[in-house]
């Protein structure tokens, strides 16, 4: 049906950066903008997605059968209840991985594209098969990192593999972003990454502690707390992914009075 | 390297520089390293024989001299920092030339 998905490997190196947490707020923006999306957890060694969509309960098959022709995909997709243009493929049992090859992946994902405008995939962190069986399946990328410099030096090794994959286009998402820190210039800024990091940047999302509270309760940001400071964020980058001129926050502004304006006096570039 | 006022300030008042700094200086540098895929050993070798080159035609401070790889952009460069020495005229010592070898000379010879 639909002919021009986007398949978006949604990937960081670094572990615990908060790509799972991307990809269900992203997931459930894309499907409110009225896009039939689907999100497949391909962390199948320490599957999350489905706790983090409030899924977890509803999972009758996984991948798994998909593959072993054992059910029908539909048979395996997890419908969301409030968003009904969103569904999760979930991921199999963790032995999965002594067996799966790109081509099953790629398999997956082409039976995907025939129903949905979106396929996002959840990577697992590392760089090692369950990063390259995902990437093979992919033709764009997002890469998650936080503004520290184990995160960003994992997203530069990650960048160089999907370069010579010829995966593009390749964007970034600056994840769990604290004004006051970068401000203070005891944090990397937007520019320091982007500059070493050397991509595009589709979006930064702000440290907020309301995403706690949403995943105890298996709901993301974006479906219920759409005013709280990070589910902005996301819903910003869904509507970037679909072309919208969004201007980015600045995280400078975001605080206010003498102090936020001394700390911006201190950041004046002087050579 | 960009400095910000605040960079400045600290400098002044020799207070340690905003660790965001720091961060970006440490990163720059681990990055051009992993980026090359060169072993440090391999740098190493190679540090000494430019040093080694060079040294040949001028003399240079070995102790402050510098190679290393610095990146911009995902490119990565092989940066040389190397002091020369001054007499007390202030002019660049210059080292006899070295004797080049037999080949060289009749190659020049031809020329002539
Ligand atoms: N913007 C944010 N503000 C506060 N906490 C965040 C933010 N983003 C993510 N977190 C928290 O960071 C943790 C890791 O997030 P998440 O599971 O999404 O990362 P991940 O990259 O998928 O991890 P893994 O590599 O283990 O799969 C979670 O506890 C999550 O709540
Ligand atoms: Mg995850």
């Amino acid at each position: 049906m639909a002919t021009d998905t986007r398949v978006i490997l949604i990937c960081s190196g670094k572990g615990g950066v908060g790509k799972t947490t991307l990809t269900a707020n992203l997931g459930i923006s894309l499907a409110r903008q009225g896009l039939t999306t689907a999100v497949l957890d391909a962390d199948f060694g320490l599957r999350n997605l489905d706790l983090l969509l409030g899924l977890e309960n509803r999972i009758v098959y996984t991948a798994q059968e998909v593959l072993e022709e054992e059910c029908r995909l539909d048979q395996a997709l997890v419908k969301h209840k409030q968003e009904s243009n969103l569904s999760l493929l979930p991921a199999g049992n963790p032995r999965m991985l002594d067996w799966l090859k790109p081509d099953d992946m790629k398999r997956i994902v082409d039976m995907l594209k025939e129903q949905f405008n979106y396929v996002l995939i959840d990577c697992p962190a590392g760089v090692e098969d369950g990063f390259k069986n995902a990437m093979a399946a992919s033709q764009e990328a997002i890469v998650v990192t936080n503004p520290e410099v184990s995160a960003v030096r994992d997203a530069d090794r990650v960048i160089g593999l999907l370069n010579t994959n010829s995966i593009k286009p390749v964007q970034l998402v600056l994840n769990r972003v604290r004004p006051k820190m970068m401000a203070n210039q005891e944090m990397l800024s937007i520019n320091d990454v982007t500059d070493i990091l050397a991509l595009p940047l589709l979006g930064l999302v702000l440290e907020d502690e309301q995403i706690i509270v949403s995943t105890n309760r298996g709901e993301p940001l974006t479906l219920n707390s759409v005013n709280s400071p990070a589910a902005k964020c996301y819903l910003n980058i869904a509507k970037r992914l679909q072309g919208e001129d969004i201007p980015l926050i600045d995280p400078l502004k975001e605080s206010s009075g003498f102090g936020a304006k001394f700390r911006r006096l201190m950041q004046t570039k002087i050579f | 390297m960009t400095m910000t006022l605040r960079d400045i300030i600290n400098k002044l008042l020799r207070r340690q520089p905003a660790s965001a700094s720091t961060a970006r200086e440490r990163l720059q540098l681990v990055l051009a390293h992993d980026r090359s895929d060169l072993s440090t050993e391999l740098l190493d070798q190679m540090r000494k024989e430019i040093l080694e080159v060079v040294a040949k035609y001028v003399e240079i401070d070995v102790d402050e001299g510098a190679v290393s790889l610095e990146t911009e952009d995902r490119m990565t460069a092989l940066v040389a920092n190397l002091p020369i020495k001054r007499t007390m005229t202030g002019q660049i010592q210059l080292k006899e030339p070295p004797k080049q070898s037999e080949e060289e000379t009749e190659g020049t010879d031809q020329k002539s």
